[in-house]
């Protein structure tokens, strides 16, 4: 029951949790106990990594290196912030402040929650204490956004129509009702806390619209020389559009980009990240016609 | 099964921290999921822990570094304690709390009204279900791919337990009735309110999103308008305690003010608010993405100036990805009424809304909605009406404090409404119209557009008897109370009836309406009305008189007349009309009887007369006077009733010398003696077949207008009063006939009365003798006074007069011919082609008789 009296958590200050790099992390050790309690000292770890790893359906191409695609560490550092001794009981908050730097030429990368690659930054504080009683740790993750990018962003719009021939990969496109779809998207490389915007017009169709949706969809591939593995996953797909619409009548495209599960377009020597977004269409009889756009997303 | 699991383990929350701790980081590597740190964290026992601590009221999360949200979960905000301590009152505290906050007045029709009476106007008998499909709610839930570590399959498991939990709350629901579908959705605003308070916020969250896709089903189509009252009450509860919950994240040190900025917003609460809105625009569905943001629409508040002003013509440009416009129509409806208890001023989204909700009409006569009637067997007109709250609710919010806009709306519509509808939709129009812009006489301000209303319902009613029928189209006339206005608005309706009214009417409703009209414009003529103004007004209440025919009920026509004089008495030409009217009646009168009145009849014609009579004095121009008795005293005549025709005829006589030398034509002053001169002639023609009055003397009529005549003040100089001499001459000469040149039927005229009495011919002769001497002596005094062309005038028409109509076998007679014939072409003034043409009579005159006269010329 005296384990259950104590708890250890780490707060930061800021609420978002956003930090980038040459920051300082502020913030406080909270601990919370009934009475006084003995410690074997304090300490605060920072890591920031990026996790591979290969989907089953590459397994079997790169069975080879699959053992070999280790975690890429790149940051890691350690700070004491009590010395062994004694906590009154009640509450106790001890502040840190644990500056975000990076050694030599490492680049910090936006935090990225993603399928095969995943970026992610933790502070851990560990407490020590003696044999009897259990050593305490708390995780925290932190998530660090990359530094604005310099260049101006000048949006260009891409327009696009979609009949049955524009398509491609279709084998029936006889049998394919008839449909005029025009549309637009303001831009292709996008802001990443901005929406993806723009318009798709439903022309005419011989069958009803059943749906039109936005797919947006992360492209990650993992490799090095001796060869790689592209897998390109769902993150999320947004209707834009139920049932037969109106006709002639502008739609708008209008997609918010999640955090954590998007970053700026990401290309390293051992991995890329990239995204793409499927507009697409549902036919009442099922057929699905897809558009696809490669996005670049940019931090400003 | 599963959902027991879930059970026992929240029961021991330490036992099951101390075993996941090492684990979380692992999950949150490979598989985040957003709610994953929400499950691990919640529980009872730790709350507790929290209440036994010390005053840190800090409320972000130790173990969901990512998710704001989940800060929600940890149970130490006041709201949730609140709430779960009294969970019925937070409704109460939470409305007038609302109320204070109110921006709109009381004189908004408030949405509670309105919901009751959709709930009570739209039923149904047919059998209900709810039907939830398990489909993922949000999009980034799916994200569970590679699953290498036994941690991520238990987080995955007990994922899918949470999912059950909530589904298996709203599974499939069939055959319910409308009253067990009520309860059944009140149960899920009760459960989300429990959940709420329970601080299972995403749980909340998902009921309220099940909850909205319920509104995309539009299966028992009559019933929609109702469950969308019963659902929405279900967001409005949810946009309330996300609202609340944030607010009061921020009222610590101290409550935020009622007008707080952003900048008094703490930054948890902004990220818990930012956080709440990441998750909605996740939300897979349209349906229940719009729905769920508008729901918490004023959230915006806490993170943006001008955040609700953005998101407001967003939403309404998303609504049209909305193909069924019923759902789409209803979810325009709640967006603004959200839009209109947050930002009332933002007036611009309601009318997009109205606008795109016109713009995708046409969605209606679709193959899918017909295709949905079909199979539900509910015909067009009831479907549209599901269509009315939606669309009275979206155009109230637009006419809300807004006469003006109001009036520029309602104009347009109007006209759709005439286009498309009956006169009952259009009358709820005029009605809504009247209704809006009475209070605070706001029509003064809109006379240009309340016209232009009646001009658009003119151009597509042309049928007066329907267009009369609308109550309100009086009431609205009434709204024009300026008078230029309100004339120039009877003006129009006058201009269309007369154009398009074909047949003549009886019908009580266009009478009293046209009639009140004609009054309208009527009372406006005053002392400084302009001849034109009241000349025009005069043609279109004259149109209307004559418009009007009761068919064979003469006695109504009469009596309509009688009321058209005591209304319209101050338009001259109107009461000649009427005059004209009733003459016109009893010459109907006698067609129908074939000349022969019945007893009833005949009084009947001489109460027409009797009109006239007392009529014609009231008119100030003399002509009109003059020409009225002579032809009603003619129509009395035509219907045998002489005493009144002799009235008429005399009335006429002793009105002569009242006759002015000079009358304004057309406003120029002209002298009056062709006019007389006219009215003179057509009088003698008529005289031919008025029989004499028994007790007055041989032709006391034709005696009494010469002898008017002799005294009449003519023009100096003139040789008018001669001229009419010349012209009695023929009628004396008629009068001597034995068989007359024309007459009445069944009225005597002196040649049956005399029968050729010696005595009345020589009466005839002397007088036509006295008339001939008068002539030659003026004829005598134009040689004197040197005018030689009138004289030679003059003398050729008694030339040609005594050539028709005297007995030139009469030697004097024919010397006087010849003589007057010499007499007119001394001068050579005489019109050398009218002489010719009489030349040869002269001739012949001479031969017969072997007068030696010689011709000169």
């Amino acid at each position: 029951m005296s384990e259950m009296s104590v708890t250890l958590d780490i707060r930061l200050k800021r609420a978002n949790k956003v930090y980038h790099e040459g920051e300082v992390l502020a913030g406080v050790i909270l601990l919370v106990c009934k009475e006084a309690m003995q410690h074997h000292g304090i300490s605060l770890s920072m890591e920031g990594l990026v996790n591979l790893q290969l989907s089953s359906k590459s397994v079997g191409v790169f069975e080879a290196f699959y053992n070999s695609v280790k975690p890429i560490q790149l940051i890691s550092s350690n700070i004491e912030v009590a010395k062994a001794g004694k906590i009154p009981g009640g509450k106790t908050e001890i502040p840190f402040e644990f500056p975000l730097n990076t050694k030599g030429n490492k680049v910090l990368y936006e935090t990225y929650h993603g399928v095969f690659v995943n970026i992610q930054y933790t502070l851990r504080c560990d407490m020590k204490r003696s044999l009897l009683a259990k050593d305490l740790s708390r995780n925290c993750e932190f998530i660090v956004h990359c530094q604005p990018q310099k260049a101006k962003v000048v949006p260009t719009p891409v327009k696009f129509t979609i009949t049955p021939d524009t398509l491609q990969n279709t084998r029936e496109r006889s049998l394919l009702p008839k449909f005029l779809v025009r549309g637009h998207l303001d831009a292709t490389n996008c802001v990443i806390s901005q929406p993806l915007t723009g318009e798709v017009v439903v022309e005419n169709s011989d069958v009803p619209i059943k749906s039109i949706e936005l797919q947006l969809v992360r492209v990650e591939t993992c490799g090095c020389a001796e060869g790689y593995a592209r897998d390109a996953t769902e993150i999320q797909n947004i209707q834009i559009a139920e049932g037969d619409v109106c006709h002639g009548l502008p739609i708008p495209i209008y997609m918010v980009f999640p955090r954590l599960f998007t970053c700026p377009t990401l290309e390293t020597t051992n991995f890329k990240v990239e995204f793409e977004v499927n507009v697409v269409l549902v036919l009442h009889d099922d057929h699905l016609i897809t558009e696809n756009f490669p996005l670049k997303l940019c931090r400003i | 099964m599963a959902a027991v699991q879930w059970r026992s383990r929240g029961r021991n929350y330490e036992a099951e921290l101390q075993r996941c701790r090492p684990e979380a980081a692992l999950v949150e590597f490979g598989d985040y999921h957003p709610l994953k740190s929400i499950m691990v964290t919640d529980t009872k026992t730790r709350r507790g822990a929290r209440k036994g601590s010390t005053s840190s009221s800090s409320s972000s999360s130790s173990s969901a570094p990512l998710d704001p949200l989940s800060s929600m979960l940890d149970g130490t905000d006041p709201l949730s304690m609140f709430a779960a301590a009294s969970a019925t009152e937070t409704p109460a505290m939470s409305h007038s709390k609302e109320k204070e906050e109110e921006v709109v007045g009381p004189d908004f029709e408030s949405w509670s009204l309105k919901r009751g009476e959709i709930l009570a106007r739209f039923t149904t008998t047919e059998k209900l279900s709810i039907v939830s499909r398990r489909d993922k709610l949000f999009c980034y839930s799916k994200l569970k791919d590679p699953g290498s570590s036994a941690v991520s399959e238990k987080v995955r498991t007990r994922l899918e337990e949470l999912d059950d939990l909530e589904e298996g709350s709203q599974r499939e629901l069939l055959n319910l009735s409308q009253q067990d579908y009520a309860n059944r959705i009140e149960e899920l605003n009760q459960s989300l309110k429990e959940a709420w308070a329970s601080d299972q916020k995403v749980k909340a969250l998902k009921i309220v999103i099940q909850c909205s896709k319920l509104l995309s089903d539009t299966s028992v189509i009559q019933f929609y308008p109702s469950k969308f009252v019963l659902i929405t009450d279900i967001l409005d509860t949810f946009g309330r305690l996300v609202y609340d919950r944030i607010w009061t994240m921020c009222s610590d040190p101290r409550p935020l003010p009622d007008s707080f900025t952003v900048d008094d917003v703490n930054d948890t609460a902004k990220e818990t608010c930012l956080n709440w809105f990441f998750k909605i625009a996740s939300i897979r569905e349209l349906l229940p993405r719009l729905y769920v943001e508008a729901a918490i629409l004023k959230c915006n508040c806490f993170l943006n100036k001008c955040g609700i002003q953005e998101t407001l013509p967003r939403l309404t440009a998303m609504i049209r990805g909305i193909g069924d416009p019923l759902v789409a129509a209803y979810t325009r409806a709640y967006l603004c009424r959200v839009g209109m208890e947050v930002a009332p001023h933002l007036k611009d989204s309601l009318n997009r809304n109205f606008f795109d909700l016109l713009g995708s009409f046409r969605q209606i006569s679709s193959e899918s909605v017909q295709n949905q009637l079909v199979l539900q067997r509910v015909e067009v007109p009831e479907y549209l009406t599901l269509y009315s709250p939606a669309i009275s609710w979206i155009l109230q919010c637009i006419a809300y404090r807004a006469p003006e806009d109001y009036i520029n709306c309602a104009e347009i519509w109007v006209e759709f409404t005439c286009r498309h509808f009956s006169k009952r939709e259009v009358n709820t129009v005029l009605a809504d119209i009247i209704k809006h812009m009475t209070p605070d006489r706001a029509f003064e301000d809109a006379y240009p557009q309340l016209q232009s209303v009646i001009r658009k319902i003119l151009t597509y009613f042309h049928d007066f008897s329907v267009l009369f029928s609308m109550e309100r189209f009086l009431p609205f006339l009434d709204m024009f109370q300026k008078d230029s206005v309100r004339v120039e608005v009877c003006r129009s309706i006058m201009e269309v009836f007369i154009k398009h009214q074909v047949e003549p009417t009886r019908d009580p409703v266009i009478l009293n309406a046209m009639l009140h009209i004609c009054k309208t414009m009527h009372d406006s003529v005053n002392a400084l009305t302009v001849e034109d103004e009241k000349r025009s007004l005069a043609l279109l209440i004259i149109g209307f008189i004559r418009m009007v025919c009761f068919g064979r009920d003469f006695e109504q026509q009469l009596s309509f007349c009688v009321e058209a004089r005591a209304t319209f008495c101050n338009l001259e030409s109107v009461m000649v009309q009427l005059i004209h009217t009733v003459n016109q009646l009893a010459m109907e009168t006698s067609r129908v009887m074939r000349g022969s009145h019945s007893r009833k009849t005949a009084a009947f014609v001489r109460a027409c007369a009797a009109y006239s009579f007392i009529t014609i004095p009231s008119l100030s121009s003399i002509f009109s006077r003059l020409s009225l008795y002579l032809l009603s005293g003619q129509v009395a005549l035509a219907n045998q009733c002489l005493s009144q025709a002799d009235a008429f005829l005399k009335a006429a006589v002793s009105l002569l010398p009242e006759v002015p030398r000079s009358i304004s034509v057309e406003g120029k002053l002209r002298a009056s003696e062709s006019f007389l001169l006219d009215f003179i002639n057509n009088f003698l023609a008529t005289l031919l077949v008025v029989p004499d009055h028994p007790e007055h003397g041989v032709l006391y009529l034709v005696r009494g207008l010469l002898n008017m005549i002799q005294d009449y003040t003519w023009e100096d100089n003139s040789d008018a009063k001669v001229r009419v001499y010349v012209s009695a001459l023929p009628l004396l000469a008629a009068m001597s006939q034995e068989t007359y040149l024309y007459s009445i039927p069944k009225v005597d005229s002196n040649e049956t009365l005399y029968g050729g009495d010696p005595k009345f011919l020589l009466e005839i002769n002397k007088l036509s003798e006295t008339l001939i001497g008068q002539v030659l002596d003026h004829l005598k005094g134009l040689g004197r006074d040197e005018a030689t062309r009138r004289q030679g005038a003059l003398a050729f028409s008694l030339f040609g007069v005594l050539l028709a109509h005297g007995d030139l076998r009469n030697n004097k007679l024919s010397q006087l011919a010849v003589n007057l014939w010499n007499l007119s072409h001394k001068h050579g003034y005489c019109e050398t082609r009218v002489s010719v043409s009489s030349q040869p009579i002269s001739q012949k005159i001479r031969k017969p008789d072997m007068f030696s006269l010689t011709f000169t010329k």
